[in-house]
């Protein structure tokens, strides 16, 4: 059996006497590529903030990464990447600058961190962007760049949080290519998306409707579950259900 | 009618950054006209231009016979504008938005209220509640009501569906698809190429030009060159080993599927074999119909 870097169950939060997040339960394999869809306001981001230790649960239990989401949150900060369309990297800094300083912060050496950027930009073909601000990048490079900062510290998993917004539909497949290699070289990868396209190239979909995981499965099980040969219809008959907005 | 004529915009000390390099396109009445592109593409920036909040470097723009620079006022009067990001007063209800917006105009909520019932009867319920802890659809159809509370002859509305989920989106093409029915030229821009469909005419932009203007259809029509979809199971593997081979000109995945542009000497049979021989059994390849995504790949690459 292969070894499970995300398990929850029942996990819970209320905002007063609102239930952002109603009692899911779900496992994700190492190396899989798991993609969490839902409307907006189903709960999607309020249940990933749990799963990334930054928000305490008000009921439920689980471990991410190896370490409870409960009692070693500040461990899982340490033991995951996470990146999404809003927050990626400093747009006032270099390239090698931004590289540096996520190096930094998850605590590798500056030995480590020079070696594995000569590495990283020569793999990217970015040398020649190696002392560009990356606010001069174009958004598809951008995203290449944030992923792979992400990623730099060899995470157990990585969150990505819609990564692919707005992005150039050539420049957004190099990115699941990207996906793909990471997901390749053992790393979990937990995305969110609204391209329905992308739900595709995900090994399992979870889809949240109104706080709860409705449906769970290989992309291909769910339509034929669902008896379509799309997942935006797959999509379609579960939101409809959707009470909240 | 909107006539822009070889907009130019650039920005930066030195204008070293280029937003639109010399666009020009007609909308006609009653139109729904998208502006589809990836971020960065210029599309804030024309629609700035048309809403007469920043000028252009050259070029010019007359939207219902008034310019948008020298008639900037009337301009502002007949438009409806909606920008990317929600910009609203988050501090204020509901209802003293949509209050605030009708007198700016000059206007009430009762006078013009028919042309925003079908959209804010959705929203009525939370009248009172702080337009800043509205969940993002519900933010949306208050944006779209406050923009059309002073009766607009055109509505100009910036990526008004990005980051919103599937569903919540064909509902908001449905209703423009009714606010059309109104007589309302409708300018919209979208990241998602698969909402070209419910435009009447699209541009496909890029990089500040416009690439191809055209009817959906009619962009579908001209692609050029022989597509196919190639499907099975291991897509990742499969997709390497279309690369590899000489006679694919690209390869990239859509969805389930794989699409591929070939060489005219190839016949989809022979792929199919030549795969099999690969130990792909269940590989299936067949000709497919481009789709607008698939259009602007070709366009762009």
């Amino acid at each position: 059996m292969r070894k499970k870097v995300i398990e929850v169950s029942n996990l819970t939060k209320k905002f007063g006497n609102f239930t952002a997040v109603d009692h899911i339960t779900f496992d994700v394999d190492e190396g899989e590529i798991f993609g969490f869809l839902g409307a907006n306001g189903a709960g999607k981001t309020t249940a990933m903030q749990m799963l990334c230790g930054i928000s305490m649960p008000t009921a439920g239990e689980g471990r991410v990464a190896g370490y409870d989401i409960i009692k070693e949150n500040e461990l899982i900060k340490r033991n995951i990447g996470y990146m999404s369309q809003k927050f990626s990297l400093y747009e006032d800094l270099k390239v090698w600058e931004n590289i540096r300083l996520f190096g930094g912060i998850y605590g590798l050496s500056e030995k480590e961190i020079a070696d594995k950027t000569d590495e990283l930009l020569k793999r990217l073909d970015f040398e020649q962007e190696r002392d560009t601000l990356v606010k001069y990048l174009p958004l598809g490079w951008k995203q290449k760049l944030a992923f792979s900062v992400a990623i730099f510290h060899e995470p157990k998993i990585v969150f990505l949080d819609e990564p692919t917004g707005g992005v150039d539909p050539a420049m957004r497949r190099q990115f699941w290519e990207m996906i793909y290699d990471a997901a390749d070289r053992g790393i979990t990868v937990f995305v969110t998306t609204h391209y329905m396209d992308e739900a595709e190239y995900c090994n399992r979909v979870s889809i949240m409707v109104d706080g709860h995981i409705e449906a769970l499965d290989s992309p291909a099980a769910l339509r034929q579950q669902f008896n379509t040969d799309s997942m935006d219809e797959v999509f379609r008959k579960l939101a409809r259900k959707a009470e909240r907005f | 009618m909107i006539e822009v004529k070889n907009l130019y915009k650039s920005y930066g000390r030195a204008d070293n950054i280029i937003a639109l390099k010399g666009v020009s396109f007609t909308v006609n009445d009653g139109e729904i006209f998208g502006v589809i592109g990836p971020d960065g593409a210029g599309k804030t920036s024309l629609f700035r231009i048309l809403a007469s909040l920043i000028l252009p470097d050259s070029g010019s723009a007359i939207m219902n016979g008034h310019d948008v620079v020298k008639d900037y006022k009337t301009i502002r009067q007949i438009i409806g504008y909606m920008p990317g990001r929600f910009s609203l007063y988050q501090d204020l209800s509901v209802e003293e938005n949509l209050k605030f917006f009708a007198t700016l105009f000059g206007t009430t909520i009762e006078e013009n209220y028919h042309l925003i019932k079908d959209i804010y009867r959705q929203i009525e319920p939370f009248k009172n509640r702080r337009a800043g802890a509205l969940s993002g659809g519900m933010k949306q159809k208050l944006a779209l009501s406050c923009a059309l509370i002073h009766k607009p002859e055109i509505l100009i509305l910036d990526e008004p569906t990005t980051g919103v989920d599937p569903v919540s989106r064909k509902e908001f093409w449905d209703m423009l698809a009714r606010l059309k029915e109104q007589g309302l030229i409708i300018l919209v821009s979208t990241a998602y190429m698969d909402e070209a469909g419910r435009c009447d005419r699209i541009a496909l932009i890029k990089e500040g030009e416009f690439i191809a203007t055209d009817t959906p259809q009619g962009i579908i029509d001209n692609y050029s060159g022989v597509l196919w979809a190639v499907q099975g199971s291991r897509m990742s593997v499969i997709l390497h080993e279309l690369r590899a081979h000489h006679l694919i000109k690209s390869s990239f995945a859509f969805g389930d599927k794989i699409h591929i542009t070939v060489d005219e000497g190839l016949q989809a049979e022979e792929l199919k074999q030549y795969l099999i021989n690969k130990n792909f059994e269940d590989v299936n390849v067949f000709p497919i119909e481009p789709t607008v995504e698939d259009c602007f790949m070709a366009l762009t690459n």
